[in-house]
């Protein structure tokens, strides 16, 4: 057990990090991520009022689809990265879906209730749990306690019954698999989340698993690959930001992500595969071939799939591009590696 | 096995004349978890007790090993740099992490026994 954001969470569970990782890239995990925080956003329109605040192309989203997205501040630096979906009617709620991290839940939401005021009206869900199963079983699992939800696409959500117990799932993750996170009603939680670990596919996966296959997939951890400092430009989330949105800007920090969309970034995020067995751990010094020191390694371990280290972190715009040799400063020695383009195992999500 | 000696560091020790067999004990081992990669220390090298010689990882964290004896490295476990999981599956045997050529036997008797090792395993585990 560690504690994580004010919470104490199992790094692993009885199978080990090794095993929990193997077994949800080959048939399905299942995560307590209820730490996270989730809200409801309403009001007469509430997408706009919440533009002000991230890039994303929110007023676009269509009923029941889902979208990433990050809190900026006025220098482009990221605050915190969410997932925001559109909810389906009928609904309690006709509004926005908003899941932020356990580390930034207390200081997103302050943020967002003085932002929205007037505006939207932020509801914090406090008696809802959050669990995500993942993996290539996961959609035979979820389907056989659900209606429908085998055909969703990747990054909708809808309200259905799971096993009896009136959830809000949607087709997404942090695994690089296929896969769901399904809010359930904290009353039904743990009898749901039995009822799916009751399922021969299904296995308990901490926290260690959760971050190498998120490693592996090539997807940020906020504090880590991304933070204040950090612009979705140079983190590599351009994708994130929609046409209307890259060119209208009107989201915190707009002018210098535009500046930075027109005229590049001096610094990227970029996959690191290092040659031998040791990993490059995060805080390691990345050089050139040639010994210069060019940046930083953010996020790095083994990684089961790939079965080597593996690693992320920002490089000097020049040595970002895919096959650069590199070198990594690990306790003293300087190890030979390549950057690596993104992701280390390919993503499998469900796009219908 | 019972002429194996233990550190408080959960390293354990076999020897044989002046020279000393060094690894991770297997009480290490599992709440290392799997074990990825280990930095061993290079052979000729002079080492200190208590001080650095090489660092385990696993897929968790990377940790230092400390020896628990003084001497010059004569040999490391190269088996270990394609199958370091030998310290999860031998950690007492075949994942043995090096051998060192003994400065002082009387740092022999810092180390514990076998059932003082077990009996502060299970104070402090």
């Amino acid at each position: 057990m560690a504690g994580f954001a004010g919470y104490d969470m199992p790094i692993q569970y009885g199978l080990g990090i090794m095993k929990e990782h193997l077994h949800t890239r080959a048939a399905a995990g299942l995560f307590d991520v209820s730490h996270m925080g989730q809200a409801w956003l309403t009001g007469a329109d509430p997408a706009a009022a919440m533009e002000n605040m991230v890039p994303g192309d929110l007023q676009g989203l269509a009923p029941g689809q889902q979208r990433y997205t990050q809190f900026l501040n006025d220098k482009g630096g990221i605050l915190d990265d969410l997932m925001v979906t559109r909810a389906v009617k009928p609904l309690d709620h006709d509004g926005l879906f908003v899941v932020v991290n356990a580390a930034c839940k207390d200081a997103d939401f302050a943020r967002m209730e003085t932002a929205l005021a007037g505006d939207a009206k932020l509801e914090r869900i406090e008696d809802r749990a959050l669990v995500a199963l993942q993996g290539p079983a996961a959609a035979s699992v979820l389907a056989r306690f659900a209606d429908g939800v085998d055909t969703m696409p990747f990054m909708t959500a809808k309200r259905v019954a799971v096993a009896g117990v009136d959830c809000l799932v949607s087709r997404s993750g942090y695994s690089g698999e296929d896969g769901y996170e399904v809010s359930i009603p904290e009353s039904d939680a743990l009898g749901l989340t039995e009822t799916l670990l009751g399922c021969a596919e299904v296995e308990a996966i901490g926290l260690g698993a959760r971050d190498s296959l998120r490693l592996e997939a090539g997807l940020c951890l906020y504090g880590h690959d991304i933070d204040e400092g950090t612009t979705p430009i140079e983190a590599g989330l351009l994708w994130s930001i929609g046409k209307r949105r890259r060119a209208d800007g009107g989201f915190p920090g707009a002018e210098i992500v535009q500046a930075q969309i027109r005229e590049g970034v001096s610094r990227k995020r970029v996959g690191i595969l290092p040659e031998g067995r040791a990993p490059a751990r995060e805080g390691t010094e990345i050089l050139s071939a040639d010994g210069a020191s060019i940046g930083t390694v953010t996020s790095g371990g083994f990684g089961p799939t790939v079965g080597g280290p593996v690693a992320m972190g920002y490089v000097a715009v020049d040595f970002a591009a895919a096959g650069t040799p590199i070198q990594l400063s690990v306790r003293g020695k300087l190890l030979p590696a390549a950057v690596k383009k993104l992701p280390f195992v390919e993503q499998r999500y469900y796009r219908g | 096995m019972s002429d194996m000696k233990f550190s408080e560091e959960h390293e354990w020790v076999s020897v044989d004349g002046d020279i000393a067999t060094i690894g991770i004990t297997n009480f290490a081992q599992e709440q290392l978890g799997d074990v990825v990669f280990v930095d061993l220390p290079e052979v000729g090298g002079q080492v200190s007790q208590g001080g650095d010689a090489g660092v385990v990882e696993s897929v968790k964290a990377a940790s230092e090993v400390y020896t628990p004896l003084s001497g010059e490295i004569v040999e490391v476990n190269e088996d270990l740099e394609s199958a370091p999981d030998l310290v999860n599956t031998d950690p007492e045997g075949d994942g043995w992490f090096f051998k060192l050529r003994m400065d002082d036997t009387a740092e022999l008797d810092d180390l514990m026994d076998a059932a003082a090792y077990k009996k502060f395993c299970d104070e402090h585990g």
